[in-house]
């Protein structure tokens, strides 16, 4: 059910505040969701003032140099800082709101007044920036997510025309970051049973593998009221999604396969 | 001691996602809905009087052409109009067709142009 307030243990507090360091002229303003589970303490948002000349041009820059230099206990995942890794997956705006996206592509001065951060919508919160995603990944191994074959496996690789290749351009892309499932609204009031829109692009990818032969297997498991059919062609998914992808339009196709094969 | 996974907080949502023209057209397309289910009891009771007699028909009528009645028929014209326009959007989307985000925003500006011009050709009508 949509519940749409935070529940008491998550309203946010406001919390302390780092001031710039002595002699910084170009300095940024980061309010940052923080949340720690040893404390007890509801979360709260810190501020940080940081120098922008001795910072990286990216998000993530600015909270590797918070991390490093002002405030150690800050915890966000990243590792590969180049848009391929998706573990810096969170939600940065300003004063209006925010989109989610990776800290790492992010350009810090596409924000005109102070940079706000949160960890990824309507999700469990580890620590600070960190959601515990188990529960989309157990989505993701729902779908098997791996060619499956009845035939003989060839003595050499499945063929595959470039034709048929091309139908996986916009889909093999996805580095499942998670991004476009926490903006839907879809997913936030429905997300234990709807699969979201990350989860049904990987499973169209599957769909239409011209190699794959299980795909009225996989049509029959989507069959269900909420894993497809709660999509409601907000597409938020594709607004948000940092990679340029579409999981909307996947949606759509799958929608449509499940139709034709009715016909 | 054990990692309480239970007690963790829920991240927050509406209160800090930037307001998308695409969500907003989806809530707003729900809520016409809503708009137009309610709009069709002022339908009923109109039908009502008029099966009740000249008297009760004349009240209803005094009603309607209150401003109050006014206002409210131009919003429901709006929101039936507005569902009508977003829901022949949702019929060329689930063809597959106009997905790309571009289409998305170019499509909702076009249904909100359309919405609004027939709602002002009807007041048109019944005002000239």
């Amino acid at each position: 059910m949509a519940k749409f307030t935070l529940p008491a243990n998550s309203k946010i507090k406001s919390g302390r505040h780092f001031p710039a360091p002595d002699g910084a002229t170009r300095t940024k303003t980061f309010k940052i969701y923080r949340y720690d589970p040893d404390s007890g303490d509801n979360p709260r948002t810190d501020t940080y003032e940081v120098d922008l000349d001795s910072c990286g041009p990216m998000v993530l820059d600015a909270l590797i140099k918070i991390k490093n230099e002002i405030d150690p206990t800050l915890t966000f995942r990243r590792s590969c800082r180049e848009g391929i890794c998706g573990s810096c997956a969170m939600n940065i705006g300003d004063k209006l709101g925010g989109t989610n996206t990776l800290a790492c592509t992010k350009a810090i001065e596409d924000f005109e007044g102070e940079v706000r951060i949160y960890p990824l919508p309507h999700m469990p919160v580890v620590k600070d920036l960190v959601p515990d995603l188990t529960h989309f990944y157990a989505q993701y191994a729902s779908i098997e997510p791996w060619i499956k074959t009845d035939t003989p496996a060839p003595t050499r690789e499945r063929r595959q025309s470039k034709e048929d290749r091309a139908k996986l351009d916009g889909l093999y892309e996805c580095i499942l970051c998670a991004c476009c499932s926490t903006s839907c609204p879809s997913y936030w009031w429905n997300g234990d049973r709807y699969l979201g829109p990350a989860i049904l692009l990987q499973a169209y990818r599957w769909l239409v593998d011209s190699r794959d032969e299980a795909t009225g297997d996989r049509l029959d498991a989507l069959e269900d009221p909420f894993k497809l059919y709660r999509c409601h062609t907000i597409m938020n998914c594709a607004n948000t999604c940092p990679k340029g992808l579409n999981p909307g339009q996947a949606i759509a196709e799958t929608k449509k396969m499940m139709l034709e094969r009715q016909l | 001691m054990p990692i309480d996974t239970q007690g963790r907080p829920l991240s927050p949502h509406l209160q800090v996602y930037r307001p998308q023209l695409t969500s907003m057209l989806s809530i707003a397309h729900r809520g016409t809905g809503v708009v137009n289910a309610l709009g069709s009891i002022g339908l009923v009771c109109w039908l009502l009087a008029a099966a009740q007699g000249p008297e009760a028909y004349a009240q209803v009528q005094a009603f309607w052409a209150s401003l109050v009645g006014q206002l409210l028929l131009f919003g429901w014209s709006f929101s039936l109009f507005y569902h009508l326009c977003n829901g022949i959007r949702h019929l060329i989307w689930d063809s597959g067709r106009a997905l790309e985000i571009d289409s998305v925003y170019r499509g909702g500006v076009v249904m909100l142009a359309a919405a609004a011009a027939l709602t002002l050709l009807v007041w048109l009508t019944v005002w000239f």
